[in-house]
């Protein structure tokens, strides 16, 4: 449970940094005879995943305020539609964080993201904004 | 504006995308994924302007209210269509081995930016009312 595990017997001992390339160099080329890392030492599928997690909580403030204005008014029923609608859309961008997400821990090297996974998200954004305006104008 | 509308078509089409050119290196891949999640948390940050707008500026008279939300509601709407035009232009670029796309809008999204922040300090200071 705690501590490093000890070296499996028969199995070379990696050397530590070995088969790590310098930062800032550029990447292998493609079928270039070079170790494969444990992990990418830039961190990028890292860095992907708390990008993801960022775009989610700036929904999350996005809708909150959406909730706020939907239920300040004198919650018609067309504003709270919209408001509503809106907590949907950020349900919308969490279920796509949590699917690209979990695609990216899945694989040492992630696919690169479908199109149409982008556009649904950006989609989702353009939604929560009609919603907005909605709730503004109504 | 013609290349956008054929790039809307590739929004839909991963086949097409994936058909041309190699496989780039997944980090440039990931690099230009996080640049659009960027994009697309400016166009979250913009709508959420235009509810905080609406919401935290009440003295302010109706037109003016409803004017700059809807400014910033529209800028998000803008911002988070041309992050993913972008995203496809970038992929399609490093497929094919090309330079990055460059683009005009960051600056034309800065001068809207400033625009509308100067109009609310303006009109918060003077204070019109009803």
């Amino acid at each position: 449970m705690s501590g490093t595990p000890p070296p499996r017997r028969g199995a070379p001992v990696p050397e530590r940094g070995s088969s790590v390339p310098e930062p800032g160099s550029p990447p292998p080329a493609r079928g270039a005879r070079t170790p494969v890392p444990g992990r990418d030492p830039g961190l990028q599928p890292e860095r992907t995943r708390l990008a993801w997690r960022r775009t989610t909580l700036s929904g999350a403030v996005a809708a909150v305020l959406a909730a706020k204005t939907a239920l300040q008014r004198d919650a018609s029923a067309v504003s709270v539609l919209a408001g509503s609608l809106t907590c949907v859309l950020w349900l919308g961008l969490l279920f796509l964080a949590h699917r690209r997400i979990t695609a990216v821990a899945a694989s040492p090297r992630p696919a690169a993201l479908g199109p149409r996974h982008a556009t649904a998200l950006a989609l989702c954004t353009v939604a929560m904004a009609g919603c907005g305006a909605v709730l503004i104008i109504g | 504006m013609i290349d956008f509308a054929r790039n809307v078509r590739l929004w839909f089409a991963p086949e097409e995308v994936r058909r041309e050119g190699g496989t780039p290196d997944y980090r440039f891949s990931l690099a230009n994924e996080r640049t659009f999640l960027a994009w697309l948390r400016t166009a979250l940050a913009l709508i959420g302007g235009g509810f905080a707008v609406d919401q935290f500026l009440p003295d302010l008279s109706g037109a003016w209210r409803v004017g700059l939300a809807l400014t910033l509601l529209a800028s998000g709407v803008l911002c988070s269509l041309r992050a993913v035009n972008h995203w496809v232009r970038c992929e399609r670029a490093m497929r094919r081995g090309e330079d990055l796309p460059v683009s005009r809008f960051p600056a034309l999204l800065g001068v809207v930016v400033a625009v509308v922040a100067v109009a609310m300090v303006a009109v918060v200071l003077v204070g019109w009312e009803g």
